[in-house]
C-alpha cells in the first residue's frame, strides 16, 4: 500500500538507539587486522636485491648498502601509497606490513623514516628513529 | 519568452568534482545542456606507459575511488590474457567476491547520494551506515577501505579464512534484510515515487543510440550486462538475473540498482558455497609478450573497457581506458531536456557520475578554436603557462631538494 511517511516507524525506532559512529580521536579507532599500514623493515634479512625499490609504484623505498651484508632502508612515507607491493615482492620476507595508520605529521622531514642497518650480524633490527638526519 | 543560459561549474558548491555545465533555460524548463569535461585530467594513460605493469596496476586502481577493483580487474585481465596466465579457480572466486562487495557498497552509496539530491537525507544516513559493513569486510580482506589492491598478475594477493567467510555471510544476511526494506520504501513511499517518476526520461531507442551503459541503460529496458554476455572471472559459474526495468526515468534507475543489490547477495552466497580450495595465484613474468588486448568488465556504473598494448618489455606501450561514465554523458544531455532546472542535480546524479574517472583526453580551447596537442607540446604549454603565472617548477624543485637535503 502506498502512503507517505513509510519510514516513520524506522525513524522513531532509532530515537533510542546508540549512535553508529565513534568519537574517533577520543576513542580508539576500530582497525582491521589486515589493514595495510606502515611497512616494517628487518635489516638482518635483507640481501640488497632492490626488487622492492624497483617494484614500488611511487619510489618511496631506498635501500642502501652500508657494508658487507649490511643494508639500511629509507622510507618516504609522504610518497608511500601503502599498497604493500614491496612486501609481496621481497624474496626474503625482509619487509612486513603493520596496521599502524596514524602517520600524519606537520613537518615533512619527520615523514622520512630510516630503518638502520644492524651493527653486528646477530644484532636484532634497530628501532626506527623518527627525525630524519642524514641524506640518502 | 527569451532563453537564458546558466553556467554551473567548474567550481560550484553543489558539485563534488569540477565539471562545467551550460544549461539553457526556457523559463524554468531546460531547453538544452552543454557540458565541458576535462578539469580532472590526470594523465593516467601516459603515466602507465612510463611504469612497469605491476606499478601501473596500483595507478590504474586509483582511477576511481569507488570502483577501484573494477579498473584494476579490467586491466589485470588484459595482462593475464597477453601473458597467457591461467588464474587458479580460487583466485577467480575471490576476485568475483570483491567485485560483488564493491557493487554492493557502490550501489548503497549511490542510493544515499540520490536520496540526498532529492532532500531525503534520512535514507542517506541509513544506507551509508549499512555500507560500512561492506567497507569493513573490504578493509579486512584487501587491507584498505578504498584501494583494496586485491589483484595481482596471475591471481589475487590475499586468501580468505573460513572465519572471514562465515562473517561475510552473516553480514550479507543483515544487508539483504536492509535492502528488502529499502526496496519496500522505494516502491511504497509515495513522496519518493512521485519525486523520482518521469524525471530524466530516456527511451530505449535513445539509450541504445546514445550508447548508454550499466544501470542507466538497463533502466530503459536495454538488456545488457557484460557479466552474463561475456562472462569473466567466476561469473560463468554463478546463476543470476540481469535486472531490467522499463520505467526509463530516475525511479527506474533506483529499482534496477536495488534489484542488482539483491542479485549481488545471491551471487556472494553461491561463491561462498562453491569456493574451491587450492592456490590463489600463479607466478607471473615481469615482461609480457607483445600483443594487444581489449578487456571488458561490468563495473557498478556500467561497462568499463581497457585496451592494453604490449611490445614485449616490462612496460605497456599503450593503455586506453574508457570509464563507464563517459559512455553515459551523451545520454544525460538527452534525458535532461524538458525537465525543470531543480531536477538537474538528481538527473546528473542518476547516472552515478565519476568525473575524474572519465577525463582521458583534453582539448585546448583557444579563441581560434579547439586544438589537440601532442605530449611534448602539452608539457611545454604547461611549463610556459605556469611560468607566466610566476611559478617556475625547475626553481621550486631545486628549492625543495635543498630543503630536504637531496642535492648531490
Amino acid at each position: 500500500m502506498k502512503y507517505p511517511g513509510r519510514m516513520l516507524g524506522e525513524v522513531l525506532a532509532h530515537l533510542g538507539a546508540k549512535p553508529n559512529t565513534i568519537k574517533y580521536p577520543y576513542e580508539p579507532a576500530v582497525v582491521q587486522a589486515g589493514l595495510r599500514g606502515k611497512i616494517k623493515f628487518f635489516a638482518e634479512k635483507c640481501i640488497g636485491c632492490k626488487i622492492c625499490e624497483k617494484d614500488c609504484p611511487s619510489d618511496a623505498i631506498t635501500v642502501n648498502k652500508l657494508g658487507d651484508k649490511r643494508f639500511e632502508c629509507i622510507f618516504d612515507l609522504d610518497k608511500c601509497i601503502y599498497c604493500a607491493q614491496c612486501v609481496d615482492s621481497c624474496p626474503k620476507k625482509a619487509l612486513t606490513v603493520t596496521n599502524e595508520f596514524e602517520l600524519a605529521q606537520l613537518d615533512r622531514h619527520k615523514l622520512r623514516f630510516i630503518f638502520h642497518a644492524p651493527d653486528a650480524p646477530p644484532a636484532p633490527a634497530a628501532q626506527p628513529e623518527p627525525p630524519a638526519a642524514k641524506t640518502a | 519568452m527569451s532563453k537564458i543560459t546558466i553556467p554551473i561549474g567548474p567550481q560550484h558548491p553543489a558539485l563534488k568534482e569540477p565539471a562545467s555545465f551550460k544549461i539553457t533555460l526556457n523559463g524554468e524548463e531546460i531547453y538544452s545542456m552543454d557540458m565541458r569535461l576535462g578539469y580532472n585530467h590526470r594523465g593516467i594513460e601516459k603515466a602507465c606507459e612510463e611504469r612497469s605493469f605491476i606499478q601501473g596496476l596500483y595507478l590504474i586502481e586509483r582511477i576511481c575511488g569507488i570502483c577501484s577493483h573494477s579498473h584494476s580487474t579490467a586491466y589485470i585481465q588484459a595482462l593475464e590474457e597477453l601473458a597467457g596466465l591461467q588464474v587458479p579457480k580460487r583466485g577467480l572466486y575471490i576476485r568475483t567476491l570483491i567485485a560483488e562487495l564493491e557493487r554492493i557498497h557502490s550501489h548503497l552509496l549511490w542510493l544515499g547520494v540520490a536520496a540526498h539530491e532529492v532532500g531525503f537525507d534520512t535514507l542517506l544516513m541509513y544506507t551509508w551506515r549499512d555500507r560500512e559493513l561492506v567497507m569493513d569486510h573490504l578493509a579486512e580482506i584487501g587491507g584498505n577501505r578504498v584501494n583494496y589492491a586485491v589483484n595481482t598478475m596471475g591471481g589475487v594477493r590475499r586468501d580468505l579464512t573460513p572465519d572471514e567467510i562465515a562473517h561475510i555471510l552473516k553480514d550479507v544476511d543483515t544487508l539483504e534484510e536492509r535492502t528488502k526494506y529499502y526496496a519496500q520504501v522505494a516502491t511504497e513511499e509515495t513522496t519518493l515515487v512521485a519525486r523520482l517518476s518521469k524525471i530524466g526520461y530516456l527511451s530505449q531507442t535513445d539509450a541504445e543510440f546514445l550508447g548508454a551503459v550499466g544501470p542507466t541503460a538497463r533502466a530503459c529496458g536495454v538488456d545488457r550486462d557484460v557479466r552474463r554476455d561475456d562472462p569473466y572471472a567466476a561469473y560463468g559459474d554463478v546463476q543470476f538475473k540481469v535486472c531490467v526495468d522499463h520505467h526509463g526515468d530516475v525511479y527506474g534507475r533506483v529499482l534496477v540498482r536495488v534489484g542488482e543489490l539483491m542479485e549481488s547477495y545471491s551471487i556472494i552466497r553461491q561463491l561462498m558455497k562453491n569456493m574451491p580450495d587450492g592456490p590463489i595465484a600463479v607466478k607471473s613474468p615481469r615482461r609480457i609478450a607483445a600483443g594487444e588486448v581489449y578487456s571488458r568488465y561490468e563495473a557498478p556504473r556500467g561497462e568499463d573497457c581497457h585496451y592494453v598494448k604490449s611490445n614485449g618489455t616490462d612496460k605497456p606501450e599503450r593503455v586506453k581506458i574508457r570509464a563507464p561514465t563517459l559512455a553515459n554523458w551523451r545520454a544525460v544531455r538527452k534525458m535532461i531536456e524538458g525537465n525543470y532546472l531543480a531536477d538537474a542535480p538528481i538527473i546528473i546524479a542518476a547516472i552515478d557520475p565519476c568525473f575524474s574517472c572519465t577525463d582521458r583526453a583534453i582539448e585546448l580551447v583557444r579563441p581560434a578554436g579547439a586544438e589537440t596537442l601532442t605530449w611534448g607540446a602539452l608539457r611545454q604549454h604547461g611549463i610556459d603557462w605556469h611560468r607566466k603565472q610566476g611559478l617556475d617548477f625547475a626553481e621550486l624543485n631545486k628549492k625543495l631538494n635543498t630543503q630536504l637535503g637531496r642535492v648531490k
